[in-house]
């Protein structure tokens, strides 16, 4: 009996049980849910989109450790969040890119993105969208070209979304004729949701995404309150557009069934870190990204504006959670943020 | 008549759903341990002041006899748990995990007891008088923290109290000792509650018990049927959820009134005891008996076969854990109380307290090591906490030795129940941050009132 030798029983505070959660396994639940978008992606742009996620995923997993390792600090890489940065990233790319574009995106997302700030769970930015968005504005013409688009026959309709997104062509059709560019029927809305059309890697296949989508809420890696707030707004607002001016906008199915709305809205206003933690929050982050994706793809200069929007109400983050404080149990009014007492020292 | 369990009318904010682990000894009846051969007594079983020893070695004790009393007002007496000779008056480990001055008696064996005189016609006498023989019986809050009941029971004038809770919830995994007592012996909670009511002058009572555990809501609503109608019982199903039997928690749920910050459940009108408080108090009462035993759950998988005890306040662990076939070669941790809230101890030399309602091993597989992580804001620790906190927040906070911020998010209205530590991916010691954090506090204000004295 072991009990008689006191002194070697672990003393710890409590509470002396576990979820059993971890980091780890968040990120490689969120990697498995990458999966069938990954899958949707190697249907529709084969070689290209496996060229392009092992780059960024072996770029962002290198350009983490190695700068850990300068920086002399522990947890490398395998927290996993690495590899789930390189697919994101890889996910928001175009399928023409250069290899090298690339690498240098990861490393810029992983670097500068993450690292510089402390590493995970102090980055203020998504990574990922911060390494997409330093390769759009360097280079501009590479990251909207989509050339490659391989599907020969998509279906009757679409034929002629093979040399841009459907996001850009409108863009391009409302600033030269005025009008929108084509007829969003059902048939076309069921193909941009099967993944018919020219996109990014990983953002082509609504299916595909929410098959993913439905496991991280599974999981409880997300919660409904973003990604229903998010493409809520969104369909609120083009709507209101729609019924405004129906020759110059499209409806609310079109802009949810294209460019990155379902991705960003499940994978990236959901990514921890970088999002409220209040449920409150979370509902507010995700309305204003709808919000502002529709700015920026009516108003905007670029067709799309997911990014933007996400990486601008990151930015907000801190502001959303000082906001949005539960009210503590027992205290009357729902609080405004009481401020802290004088420091004494 | 009929009593049926009602449901719970209001729901508790946040809460976890640990695995419960209740199986093992749910069902098993309460042994009645024999006497051990020698008691650790602790003299610190309750909050506030240390009882003041009245026995010195070499003295002989018969059980029932007050071997300390109480050092002040919130503080209770304590006394000897059967006859013998006092070895020692000294500074021991206790079951608390911190060491106090504690009685330790050499048995006789032959269990001779005072004369306990019983208040048969309680309900004639006022109140001061039960008040007084519970204080005088050291009856303490059996269900973990040990607030001396009297204190309770003697609200200050201005303050009424309409809403008397009996506390059955047993929230916290794998104990089951309020459970068996529900279930075998309903009567003794039953004349508890009903002298707490003569005392406060309250007209209903409610017995909350959570829903997982159908037997003692069964057994309770039975009870309550024969006793007929003028007891005014309402039984109380509430949903399973830790920290359902926290004491805020449990009134709020079912009163819908929240105890204010600071403040106490008589300030919502409402008193909270455990069920093995409310059956204390009848002995007391009823028989004239001080408290000198408890029911004590002594499970996990660290024991070989787990069991319900009936044993003698000051049992070392050691006898209590042999009782249940003893160690098994991996156990790793032993846990004074529930694995959500109970105190890790470093050895079993320890004696069993009034508010010892569980001992918990884990073996080495279950026990968490972690190393912990910096926070990656997934919300899970707002979403679970019971008091509306953020302590994911809190957290960095303390880290950053900023703990006059962590004051302004509310740490000192934490209630330690770990739900967010049981969350937490990142495997922070959030409840450790929260603790400092408090303390900190607490230290801060105390400089500030003797600074401004």
């Amino acid at each position: 009996m072991s009990g008689d030798v006191s002194g070697h029983f672990v003393l710890s505070s409590s509470p002396h049980i576990h979820s059993g959660d971890s980091v780890r396994k968040i990120m490689f639940s969120v990697i498995i849910a990458m999966l069938p978008a990954f899958v949707a992606a190697l249907y529709f742009f084969r070689w290209d989109a496996l060229r392009l996620t092992l780059a960024c995923v072996i770029a962002c997993a290198l350009a983490e450790a190695l700068t850990r390792k300068a920086m002399k600090r522990d947890f490398g890489i395998t927290d996993l969040s690495a590899v789930v940065t390189g697919l994101l990233l890889a996910f928001n790319l175009p399928p023409s890119l250069p290899t090298w574009m690339a690498v240098v995106g990861s490393a810029f997302a992983i670097v500068i993105g993450k690292q510089v700030f402390g590493g995970i769970g102090y980055n203020p930015f998504n990574p990922a969208l911060v390494g997409r968005v330093f390769l759009l504005v360097s280079f501009p013409v590479a990251m909207t070209s989509w050339s490659r688009w391989r599907i020969p026959s998509p279906g009757p309709g679409v034929d002629a979304v093979t040399t841009a997104t459907p996001l850009g062509l409108m863009k391009t059709s409302l600033t030269t004729s005025g009008t929108v560019p084509y007829v969003f029927d059902g048939q076309t809305a069921w193909q941009f949701f099967l993944g018919a059309k020219n996109g990014c890697i990983g953002e082509v296949s609504g299916l595909a995404i929410l098959f993913g989508a439905a496991f991280l809420l599974w999981r409880r890696c997300i919660t409904w309150h973003t990604p229903v707030f998010f493409l809520g707004s969104m369909a609120v607002f083009s709507q209101i557009l729609r019924l405004c001016d129906p020759s110059h906008n499209m409806p609310a199915l079109f802009h949810l069934l294209t460019g990155g709305a379902l991705l960003g809205a499940f994978f990236m206003a959901t990514d921890m870190v970088t999002t409220p933690v209040t449920r409150v929050g979370m509902m507010l982050f995700g309305a204003g990204c709808g919000i502002l994706t529709m700015v920026i793809r009516k108003w905007g200069g670029y067709p799309e504006g997911v990014s933007f929007s996400i990486l601008i109400m990151n930015g907000l983050t801190p502001l959303i959670n000082r906001a949005t404080r539960p009210r503590v149990f027992g205290h009357a009014v729902p609080k405004e943020r009481k401020e802290a007492p004088q420091k004494s020292s | 008549m009929k009593v049926q369990a009602v449901r719970a009318p209001f729901a508790a904010r946040g809460g976890v759903h640990p695995p419960y682990g209740k199986d093992a000894t749910a069902s098993l009846p309460v042994e009645t341990l024999p006497l051990p051969k020698r008691l650790v007594v602790s003299l610190a079983q309750h909050l506030g002041a240390p009882s003041k020893p009245t026995v010195k070695k070499g003295d002989k004790v018969l059980k029932g006899e007050v071997i300390a009393e109480a050092g002040g007002f919130v503080s209770s007496s304590v006394h000897a748990p059967t006859s013998g000779t006092v070895k020692t008056v000294d500074e021991m480990m206790t079951a608390t995990g911190r060491p106090a001055t504690c009685v330790e008696i050499e048995a006789d064996g032959a269990d001779a007891s005072v004369d306990f005189s019983p208040l048969l016609n309680w309900n004639e006498l006022p109140s001061k008088a039960l008040v007084n023989r519970i204080a005088g019986a050291g009856i303490i809050g059996m269900g973990g923290a040990g607030f001396p009941t009297h204190v309770k029971l003697s609200p200050p004038p201005g303050k009424t109290i309409d809403t008397l809770i009996i506390n059955g919830a047993e929230c916290e995994p794998r104990l089951t000792a309020d459970h068996r007592l529900m279930v075998e012996q309903p009567g003794r909670i039953l004349a508890g509650a009903r002298i707490i009511k003569r005392i406060l002058g309250v007209k209903c009572v409610w017995i909350a018990i959570e829903d997982n555990k159908p037997e003692a809501i069964a057994s309770m609503e039975k009870i309550a049927g024969e006793a007929g109608s003028e007891d005014n019982v309402r039984i109380v199903a509430l949903p399973t959820l830790y920290p359902q039997g926290a004491e805020k928690q449990l009134i709020c749920s079912i009163t819908g009134r929240e105890v204010p910050s600071g403040g106490l459940p008589m300030d919502v009108g409402a008193l909270v005891e455990n069920v093995g408080t409310a059956a204390a108090i009848a002995d007391a009462i009823l028989e004239g008996k001080p408290l000198i035993e408890r029911i004590v759950t002594v499970t996990g998988d660290g024991v070989r076969s787990s069991k319900n005890f009936l044993a003698r306040v000051g049992t070392p662990l050691h006898d209590l854990v042999a009782a249940a076939g003893g160690l098994v070669n991996d156990a790793a941790k032993i846990i004074s109380g529930g694995p959500m809230m109970g105190i890790a101890l470093e050895g079993l030399e320890a004696g069993l307290n009034k508010t010892t309602s569980g001992l918990v091993i884990l073996r080495s597989n279950d026990v968490c090591y972690f190393s912990s992580m910096p926070c990656i804001a997934c919300g899970r620790c707002v979403e679970a906490c019971p008091m509306g906190l953020m302590p994911c927040t809190i957290s960095e906070r303390v880290e950053a030795e900023d703990y006059v911020g962590a004051e302004g998010f509310d740490v000192l209205d934490c209630i330690e129940c770990g739900c967010c530590a049981y969350e937490c991916p990142a495997h922070r010691p959030l409840v450790q941050h929260m603790r400092l954090g408090k303390a900190q506090a607490m230290a801060r204000r105390k400089r500030e009132a003797t600074k401004s004295a």
